[in-house]
């Protein structure tokens, strides 16, 4: 490659927040790289890597309370970053072309697709409106999209998320820029959809040969797209490497532990089965008011020390079933059985002894926790309400699980708002223990977390199971995480479940062919994956 | 300045201050003012002397002091108003948020239509059967303002009984005393502090409005709506006596309009750092 | 979407109904009855009786209920009781009056209001912003009478410019009139525009933090472009409702700026008729007001209904 092939430089970028007192937090600290014509670069790192800051700069853009601060972006020989509004407003859209996460909330509800894919070819005068009109119908066609021709028409309300997705790359595609910022843009969208979508991404880019800026959390994601890849961590570059090099031999510590904590899986537990087992639904089925059955006759058994996950895609009843499980939402028929004992349906109508045995963790740590109450009342209440001891006694117990949860004792009289993400899920953990529950519903507990906290979450989950011998319910969409730490699992769609037993079972041949849609959907960590599934979709 | 850890900007600073001086005026009245509200001290609309520092009334009173009680008829009447409305809109609103059902569907539909009518016409009807006594003046317009403050309130506790650490309560088997509050009352807090403002401030001007129509407290007690009535025939001959009255309203208006403006910025800004 | 309107229309019937019906029990709710406490001192046991028959009170209320909104849907609003002369003939007249001054003030207040508000949200932060934002912070804490008698003073009573008075009868002049109610019409205005605004910023601003604001910037659409066809189209639903929310206060506003320019409306009768306990003349007036204000919440829901892209081009 020679180096007039290079279209976008960056080179030793600062960007740094502004708050009321002057300068704030530095957002991106010294980072560099260069972009050729056709080549990908994937930015990888957690929330807060500041990867969507770099993106958004390479635009010439920066988000209220922010400011490049120093370096430059040379894009195409020019610096864009001494350019004047209206200079950097033309380079916007023809020259660099961004593409978000949320389609839903980018397309502007009350504007035709074709209105909004056709407004960078037509605003900027590139093009006449019937001749972006016809560029458009044949991006819907490249990208698969149904009824090119008409497509445009509809309001972006009125097509699914995969679509509009698809259509975000469409009106990026439409004044041919040199470059694409794609940024987290399959993040949204369930397993199954993110593969059709991210195939469509590769064959926009290959054909165009676009340079593009991939911006995800997901490693396994970016293998497929890019080819070279930077690792990001606190606005700081941490390794930048080609795609091969990267997952094959990363070089820094944090690298290694990304690229690590994917591929190394956990041993099964096995358990020695009793008699009666701890919960046992039989064909339960349940509904909100008199929408459409959101569950419809399911059944499931845990033991003690099982770990069951229910997985499946957004609608397909999961969480639905947690809330019937714990009476939130009475079931309509069938039974809920703890320890061979009928549950009542509604949670009103349960003694309290039932409603301590079967305890919750949450998704959002920072909604499951009062954020006006100290450590020492979260954790304590349910000390003091099921247990009904003194007050030393509930200090002592809080005391106690902060050490088990690896806390500092100091926490005790913090609040929420001053702990992390993952110290906060740790807090939530601590309090369902506190009720020694015999079953913990543990509701997509990873997934508002980075990847290496959730891994922490989840090695400190094994090891109470471990300790304690408590069973948990696991209901999540990761289907890694179901592979890593469940011996059970239930596959759900559209409210019915589809398959359910052993994990080892369920995951292997003979296959239902939506538990292999899923299996197969989820990225693995090679880049010859996404060719793989293709050409094995493409042979059926 | 700093309060609660939160810097005082200077129209809160400013709001504060017109709060407290009319709050000093309201309570200490009887010992600050020279005269009594219905003493007859010199002729009528006597200019401005070293006795009498705002000149004096239509009737030879003296301004000043009928203006510092009326701010004890006028603002104490006010609070009194608020309060009341408070106490019955956050109980209604709290309950319908949390039973919901046919509880909240009847209070809400009932709300509604108080809402679907200008209240200044429903206190007409109202008035216009029962006369203007105080007591009844009090509670029509209490009635008429809990209806802002049961949405309010209903529309805050519906969002934090939907959160998680709400289901948290819920299921281990908290009773609806304690949701209320320990979980439910501690988010509420700070918007209801701020919207007490806002309905003071409605209060106000709504019975200086009435007043000033004639409809609201009555003769001899000075109030400031009744006084700019009292003297609004005094403009065309240049004199500015209603204006003294109307614009102590103003004041303690902005005032605490200020101090509501500075408590909503906080309020917004704190969400942005949780975030 | 038509579903939707027409329930909405329905909704305006039922809660106009609703309204007549809380306007009706709101006088019957006096401990005695009507009739004793409009005797006051007077009441001997056969004044008493002859009252209630003249009023009708010896029937029972749903009775008496169901006449009276029967007539008031065919244009009889009874019999006032001061004057004893129909009550619809002497209304008449001051509908029109009030009608042409709140007209007339909003067609001048919601336009600047939109304006203002608009420029306020596109330049958010600057010297423009900040110091409309205290100016209206100030005049919405400002009594309608308050504005009324400083205008009086300065613009009439100084300069001499306009009447202190609006003096209007029947057979005044269009353009007479336009001139007498310039005073009053200026103060509803001030009075009403500082809400109007405020609240146009804050939905407009809504709109410009919204994701496909910022897609539209990164799209390289100039910032006029980005407001006009961008922002404008989904802040309409907004702000229309802020319009009809604010036109409230300008309903309550006609009633003190009528008094205090002894301007012969809807509102200065209404007031009359409280302090002589008129009761026909207030429920008749009530439901009046009570009527423009339910028609024009109505409206503005039907217009946001229409606006709203979601509900004009269903899945």
């Amino acid at each position: 490659m020679n180096t007039n092939d290079i279209v976008l430089e960056v080179d030793r970028l600062r960007v740094q927040a502004r708050n009321d007192r002057g300068a704030g937090p530095v957002l991106v600290d010294d980072v560099s790289f260069t972009l050729r014509q056709g080549e990908v670069i994937g930015l990888i790192g957690e929330s807060g890597a500041g990867k969507t800051t770099i993106g958004l700069a390479c635009l010439g853009y920066t988000r209220n309370g922010c400011a490049i601060e120093g370096g430059r972006i040379v894009f195409r020989g020019q610096d864009i970053l001494t350019l004047s509004p209206a200079g950097r407003r033309a380079l916007r859209g023809p020259g660099v072309a961004y593409i978000a996460q949320s389609a839903a909330a980018s397309f502007n509800p009350a504007m035709t697709l074709f209105e909004q894919v056709c407004e960078i070819p037509v605003r900027h005068g590139l093009m006449t409106a019937d001749a972006a009109r016809e560029v458009a119908i044949g991006l819907f066609r490249e990208l698969d999209l149904p009824d090119p021709e008409t497509f445009g028409r509809r309001y972006p309300h009125q097509v699914s998320g995969g679509q509009l997705q698809r259509a975000m790359a469409a009106m990026a595609m439409a004044a041919k820029p040199d470059i694409l910022v794609f940024d987290e843009p399959t993040t949204a969208l369930d397993v199954t959809t993110q593969v059709e979508v991210l195939a469509a991404f590769r064959k926009l880019i290959k054909e165009h040969r676009t340079a593009a800026i991939y911006i995800t959390h997901d490693l396994a994601v970016v293998a497929q797209i890019a080819d070279d890849i930077m690792v990001l961590r606190h606005g700081k570059m941490v390794e930048h490497g080609t795609a091969e090099q990267i997952l094959q031999a990363p070089r820094a510590e944090y690298t290694r532990r990304l690229v690590a904590e994917r591929v190394q899986g956990h041993a099964f537990v096995e358990r020695v089965a009793e008699e009666v087992p701890l919960l046992s639904i039989r064909g339960v089925t349940a509904s909100y008011a008199t929408l459409l059955r959101v569950i419809d006759g399911v059944s499931l058994e845990v033991r003690r020390g099982d770990t069951v996950a229910v997985v499946g895609e957004s609608g397909s009843g999961k969480s639905t079933l947690a809330r019937v499980i714990t009476g939130l939402l009475p079931r309509e028929s069938g039974e809920v059985l703890f320890k061979g004992e009928m549950l009542p349906p509604a949670l009103a109508r349960r003694s309290r002894e039932q409603k301590r045995r079967v305890q919750m963790i949450y998704q959002m740590p920072d909604v499951a926790l009062n954020p006006h109450q100290t450590l020492l009342d979260i954790i304590g209440r349910p000390v003091g309400f099921y247990f009904g001891r003194s007050r030393a006694e509930i200090r002592e117990r809080v005391l106690e699980l902060l050490r088990m949860m690896d806390l500092p004792e100091s926490f005790i009289d913090r609040t929420p708002g001053e702990l992390s993400g993952g110290q906060k899920q740790r807090v939530g953990i601590a309090r369902a223990l506190a009720a020694e529950p015999d079953l913990i519903i543990c509701d997509e507990v990873t997934s508002a977390l980075d990847q290496l906290v959730g891994e922490e979450i989840l090695r400190l989950l094994k090891r109470l199971q471990e300790e304690l011998g408590i069973a948990y319910l696991f209901i999540t969409h990761d289907l890694g995480v179901v592979k890593r730490i469940a011996n059970k699992v239930a596959v759900m769609l559209r409210g019915k479940m589809v398959a359910g037993g052993e994990t080892a079972e369920v995951f292997a041949p003979p296959f239902h062919p939506y538990t292999e849609l899923l299996l197969s959907s989820v990225p693995e960590m090679r880049s010859d994956w996404l060719d793989e599934v293709l050409a094995r979709r493409a042979g059926l | 300045m700093r309060l609660y850890g939160h810097r005082v900007t200077w129209p809160a600073a400013l709001g504060f201050l017109i709060i407290a001086i009319n709050l000093f005026a309201a309570l200490g009245a009887p010992l600050i003012a020279p005269f009594d509200q219905a003493e007859v001290v010199c002729d009528a609309w006597d200019e401005p002397s070293a006795s009498h520092l705002l000149g004096c009334d239509n009737l030879g009173r003296d301004l000043l002091s009928r203006l510092l009680f009326g701010a004890r008829m006028s603002i104490g009447l006010s609070l009194l108003i608020t309060t009341l409305s408070f106490s019955i809109g956050i109980v209604t609103g709290f309950t319908a948020a949390i039973a919901k059902g046919w509880v909240d569907a009847a209070l809400s539909r009932a709300v509604d239509l108080m809402l679907a009518m200008p209240s200044l016409i429903f206190a007409f009807v109202v008035l216009s059967v029962l006369g203007t006594d105080v007591a009844v003046l009090v509670v029509t317009l209490a009635c008429l303002d809990s209806t802002r403050v049961f949405r309010l309130s209903r529309a805050l506790a519906m969002n934090i009984v939907a959160l998680e650490y709400v289901e948290v309560a819920r299921l281990r088997g908290e009773g609806l005393w304690w949701i209320i509050t320990r979980e439910v009352l501690p988010a509420a807090r700070a918007p209801l502090i701020a919207e007490f403002g806002l309905r003071f401030s409605f209060a106000f001007l709504f019975v200086a409005a009435l007043s000033f129509l004639g409809l609201g407290i009555q003769p001899p007690d000075a109030d400031w709506g009744s006084m700019v009535r009292d003297y609004r025939d005094m403009i065309n001959l240049g004199i500015s006596a209603p204006f003294w009255p109307a614009g102590a309203i103003a004041v303690l208006t902005i005032g605490v309009n200020f101090v509501v403006d500075w408590l909503l910025a906080i309020q917004s800004r704190g969400h942005g750092e949780n975030a | 979407m038509l579903r939707m309107i027409g329930l909405r229309l329905a909704l305006g019937v039922m809660t106009l109904f609703g309204a007549s019906v809380l306007i009706f029990a709101g006088t019957e709710i006096l401990p005695g009855d009507l009739a004793s406490a409009l005797l006051q001192n007077n009441a001997t046991p056969e004044n008493l009786a002859t009252m209630r028959e003249q009023l009708g009170l010896d029937r029972p209320a749903v009775v008496r209920y169901a006449a009276w909104f029967g007539g008031a849907l065919q244009g009889d609003l009874g019999r006032s009781l001061a004057s004893e002369r129909p009550v619809a003939g002497e209304l008449a007249p001051r509908l029109r009056n009030t009608l042409f001054l709140a007209v007339y003030a909003a067609a001048i207040a919601v336009p600047l209001a939109i304006a203002l508000g608009l420029m306020a949200a596109v330049w958010q932060g600057s010297v423009f912003d900040r110091g409309v934002n205290m100016v209206t912070l100030m005049t919405i804490s400002i009594p309608e009478y308050l504005v009324g008698y400083l205008l009086m003073k300065y613009i009439s009573v100084e300069l001499g410019w306009l009447p202190t008075l609006a003096n209007v009868t029947d057979d005044t002049a269009l353009g007479e009139r336009f001139y007498l109610t310039l005073l009053p019409m200026l103060t509803l205005v001030l009075v009403v525009i500082a809400h109007m605004m405020r609240m146009t910023r804050a939905s407009v601003l809504a709109i410009m933090a919204s994701p496909y604001i910022e897609m539209a910037f990164l799209k390289g659409i100039p910032k006029w472009i980005v407001v006009v066809r961008h922002a404008f189209p989904n802040a309409l639903a907004p702000v229309i409702s802020v319009v009809a929310l604010n036109l409230a206060y300008l309903i309550v506003g006609v009633v003190v700026v009528e008094a205090v320019f002894v301007y012969p409306g809807l509102g200065q009768l209404m007031v009359d008729a409280v302090s002589k306990h008129d009761v026909p003349v207030v429920q008749a007036c009530g439901l009046l007001f009570s009527s423009a204000f339910i028609l024009l919440n109505m409206l503005a829901d039907i217009a946001a209904i229409l606006a709203n892209p979601r509900l004009r081009h269903p899945r």
